[in-house]
Parts: structure tokens; sequence; C-alpha cells
């Protein structure tokens, strides 16, 4: 079943820049450039582009913040800006740098005065939060006013008063930014459970590529407003022919004509002690019996490729 | 309706937070009355260069004030704080307030709910009943009802000139300032008698905008005085519609502001 839908949505900005003293011209910017997306029920996508991709503007448009310029939008059968408050209801939005919650009031009000204005049955409140409180370990600070929470604990105290009405569509605008190892770990696990269960659709958007490669199968990546890359990581992979890479330590150092076949030296150490192979066509384990038959091997790893050298070169490609 | 809750739930909320700085909220609360206060010294001021001012007693010049003072306090009590939309528009706030499964008037108003505005209320109220006591009025139904309407009505039209105001910050979100000249300069306007205007000022400001329905002509029925201006006894009565066209354009302008709202970058 789909539950977000995007058919060549355009949001136009106009701007005024400054064209000599006194004069401003005005100048029409695309944020999102016509895309079309559908996401299924249960989902869990990962959008990711650079800074000013248009990624916050499609989110705020899923959400009902921003009126579309132009083009089709329906999250759960409704279209979010006339039907705001209906979605409202059934959506949770967790934007990193707005906060849901009261400032002045500690964390365990700003969750009941959520049930009234969700209009939450006690018991599936009491419930939902006792689950997040376990999960996120909030216990500690459920009695501090907002306002002197750590970044970490407020971020976690936002996931769950963005889940306490049980939404069926889960957006997180950079849910991990600015928090500590720790923290990040909590979140991510925390999501991951979620979407293990398959009762939440998630569609998150980040810059830190170690979340999408713990939470999302699939990855849509956006660049000056349109969708570059819709797939899963593997695709990407396939698709930008990235390469596992085998890293050698040898006994001698590697002559200079040396080949191994369906691999290419990619990087040698100045000594010529160390070599990385990137295996085009030859699986790790046949590279290295060739690899043992020709030459004393030390030591080895095999890397994989990394999603962050991948998707620079997307970015930098586009 | 369980919205009703919801709304409540943020006033409760606004209440906790406020009072969770006592002294800050008392000093507050004492400072707001003081300015009041001078709106209705500054018509006794006046008054105190000449008995009569523009055909009117001072004393029929305070019910005038306090007719107008009532309904103001009133508005600025109740959604004065809509100012702050600018605010909340600059930084992008709006945004959380967007996702949320109420109105956005409602919430914004509610959030912001000026509670140390509450004691100009009371002074306005008690400057208004002094009012009606030392002018002689020939008490009918129709002149207690329409003392009772008129501030009410008078809430209303300050209501929707400051949430038409406020609106410009969709567009314009350097508006500044300039949103008070009508709210504040509208409130002026109303606390003299009109024939006090001349010329083109009065027609756009009385007429135009409405303001001398606000609380002039009422003060005029009440008193059962005839309009030197010349309008017709009638007029009196016509606060509340006037009202209600300018709570009709203000919720038009509001509307259309906020899908002008372009939120900001994160």
């Amino acid at each position: 079943m789909t539950i977000i839908e995007m058919r060549d949505l355009r949001k136009d900005f106009t701007v005024r820049v400054r064209a000599g003293r006194l004069r401003r011209a005005k100048r029409t910017v695309s944020a999102v450039d016509g895309i079309d997306l559908a996401i299924r029920a249960g989902e869990m996508v990962g959008y990711i582009g650079p800074n000013g991709a248009g990624k916050s503007t499609t989110l705020k448009m899923l959400t009902g913040v921003l009126t579309p310029s132009s083009g089709h939008v329906a999250v759960c059968g409704l279209s979010p800006v006339p039907q705001r408050t209906k979605l409202a209801l059934r959506i949770g939005v967790v934007f990193g740098q707005r906060s849901q919650l009261w400032w002045d009031l500690p964390l365990h009000e700003s969750f009941a005065l959520l049930r009234h204005i969700y209009r939450v049955p006690a018991a599936d409140h009491a419930a939902r939060l006792r689950r997040c409180v376990d999960l996120l370990d909030l216990g500690p600070f459920l009695d501090i006013p907002v306002r002197q929470l750590s970044l970490g604990q407020r971020m976690r105290g936002e996931l769950t008063a963005a889940l306490l009405h049980g939404p069926e569509v889960l957006f997180l605008d950079e849910p991990t930014i600015g928090l500590d190892v720790v923290s990040k770990q909590a979140v991510r696990s925390f999501l991951a459970e979620l979407g293990a269960s398959g009762d939440v659709t998630l569609v998150l958007t980040t810059h830190d590529l170690a979340d999408i490669e713990r939470l999302c199968r699939r990855l849509v990546v956006i660049d000056h407003g349109r969708v570059v890359h819709d797939g899963t990581i593997e695709d990407l992979h396939a698709r930008y022919g990235s390469r596992r890479s085998l890293v050698v330590d040898l006994d001698s150092p590697l002559a200079p004509d040396f080949t191994l076949p369906g691999a290419t030296v990619t990087t040698v150490s100045a000594d010529r002690y160390r070599a990385t192979f990137a295996l085009d066509s030859v699986s790790a384990s046949a590279a290295v019996a060739r690899l043992m038959a020709v030459t004393a091997v030390r030591d080895l790893s095999l890397v994989e490729p990394d999603i962050e050298d991948v998707v620079r070169r997307l970015y930098a490609a586009t | 309706m369980g919205e009703f809750r919801g709304y409540g739930a943020l006033l409760g909320a606004q209440i906790r937070s406020v009072t969770s700085y006592r002294a800050s909220f008392v000093v507050e609360l004492l400072s707001n009355v003081g300015s009041t206060g001078l709106d209705i010294v500054t018509v006794l001021v006046l008054f105190q260069a000449g008995r009569v001012v523009g055909g009117f007693t001072l004393a029929e010049a305070v019910l005038i004030v306090s007719l107008s003072a009532c309904g103001f306090a009133m508005a600025d009590f109740t959604v004065g704080n809509i100012d702050q939309l600018k605010t909340y528009v600059r930084t992008g706030r709006l945004d959380a307030v967007l996702v949320r499964p109420l109105s956005t008037l409602g919430q914004l108003v509610l959030m912001d709910l000026p509670l140390r505005k509450g004691l100009r209320l009371l002074l306005g109220a008690t400057v208004l009943v002094l009012a009606l006591r030392v002018n002689h009025i020939g008490w009918t139904p129709g002149r207690v009802v329409l003392v009772l309407v008129t501030p009410l009505a008078g809430a209303v039209f300050f209501g929707a000139i400051f949430v038409m105001s406020a609106s410009l910050a969709f567009w314009w979100v350097e508006s500044g300032e300039i949103g008070s000249s009508f709210t504040y300069g509208g409130r002026d306007f109303t606390s003299y008698p009109v024939p006090l205007y001349g010329g083109w000022f009065r027609a756009v400001f009385a007429y135009g905008l409405g303001f001398g329905f606000v609380a002039y002509q009422p003060a005029l029925a009440l008193l059962g005085r005839t309009d030197p201006v010349g309008l017709p006894p009638v007029a009196g009565y016509l606060s509340p519609l006037v009202a209600l066209v300018a709570a009709g354009v203000a919720a038009a302008v509001w509307r259309t502001g906020i899908r002008h709202y372009r939120s900001t970058g994160s």
C-alpha cells in the first residue's frame, strides 16, 4: 500500500538579490524541481543530499508546513496543506532544530500535554510512553525542565513526543545532528527497532550516512531539487562501480610490473611493502589465493566499499 | 469536542510556564496596568485645558475612552501577542506549530497568552463603570445590551486588526513595528470623539476603516446625543456588524498568509 505519493512536486521560492545600491532583483529558485516518489507503508527511507538540495523543503511539503508550488502530494491519502490538522493526527515529526517540547516545563509535563493535544486515550498513551521510557532510558530526566536537558536527552524526548499518538508515518529531519556517539547509537537502535516492527513508515533526512547504512534499505539521493538515485545501497554501489578492496602487507617489496587478474592496483606504499587492490571481477578468496601463490603475504584485510565515497562522487557528478 | 481539551492543555502550559518565573511575572503584571492607566490620564489632561473639547464634556469623553480601553484590553489580552508571529516566522518555529492537530491561530494565541496583561482588563472595566455613573444615561433595555455588546464588538474588531497586522510577517519578515501603528494607532484614534479629527483623515479612519463605530458611535447612542458629524442614531448599534466584517477580512488575510509561509532552512 502506498502511503506517501509525490508526482512532479515542485516548490519555487522568489528571492530578492541586491542589484546595485538600492535596487533589488527578483529571482526564482526551484528548491524542489519535479520529484516523483512513492513510498509503501512500513518502508524505511533515507533521504540524503548536499545542503540546499531540497530535503527539508520536501519534508515540509509532506507534513503540511509548506504549500507546494505545483504537483501532487498525498500522505496517508490526505492532502497535507488543506487537511493539515487531520494529517497531523496520523504522522509524527521530529525536526532536529524545532522543538515540540515546552521549554520551561518538565519533560513529563510536555508528554501529558501532547496527550490532550492529540486526543490519545489514556491507556494507549501510558503504554507507548512506558515503552519509550524503557528503550530510550528517559527515566532519569523526566522531571527536569526541557531547557536544562542536554541535546542528546532532548532529542530522545523529541522522539518520544513524536510517537505518543501512534503515528503511521514518522518524519525525521536530521535526528542525529550534533549528538555524541552514545546518543547517536541510542537513537539509531531505537529507530531500528521501531522500523523492524513494520507498524511505522520511516522517512529520514540525514548527513550522517551511518544512519542510512544502519536503518534504511531504501536510499533516495536528491540534488538540486531532483531525485538522482532511488534504490538500495547495493544498487548505488553497483551503479557507481564501487568495489571492495584488498589490502595486503608483504614480506618483500611488490614488483613494479605486478598484475593480479580481475583486480587493479589502486595504491602502493612508498616502500612497496603495502598494496591495495580493487576487486573488479574476482572474488576475494580467489584474489588472496593467487597473491599467496606468487608472493609472501604477511597480513591482509578486506575493505567494504565506502558509502561516503560513493555519495561524494554522486554529488560531484550532478 | 476533544479539541477543546487540547486548547485547554496549551493554556494550562502557558500558565505554568509563566508562573515558573514568579517575580518577573508580578513586575510585568503591575507595569502593564500603568500603560492603560496612562491612556485615561491623557484624556483627563486634555480636558483639564478646556472643560469642553469638540462639544464633549470630560465625563462624556471618559465614557468613550473607557469603551475603547475595554475593547482593546480584551483583544490585547487574548490575541495581542499574535504580533509575536514575526518571531515564529523569522526563526521557523512556526513549523512546530503547523505539525500539530490544532488551528494555527488558536495555538499561537494560547501558547503566548499574555497573562501579565490581565489587570489591564480590570482597570478598563472599572473606568467604564465610573463613566456610566457620572454620565446621566436614560437606561433602556436597548442601552443595557449596547453597553455589554460594545466592548465585546470592540474586542473582536481590535482582535481582527491585531491578526491582520501580524499577518504582514508572512509576506514581509522584517515588518517590524509597522503592524503596531495600526493596532495602537487605532486604539488611540478610538479614544477620542470623532469630531476632533478632520477631513480625509476622519473619513478614512472613522468610516473607511470603521474605527468610529468602536467606541464613539455607541457612546453617542448611550448618551442619547445626536452626532455632530451627522450620522443617524442607528450608527451607534453598528459595532457588531463592523466587527464581523473586520473578523472576516482578518480570517481571509490569515489564511492566505499561511500559504505564503516559507519556513527557514534547517
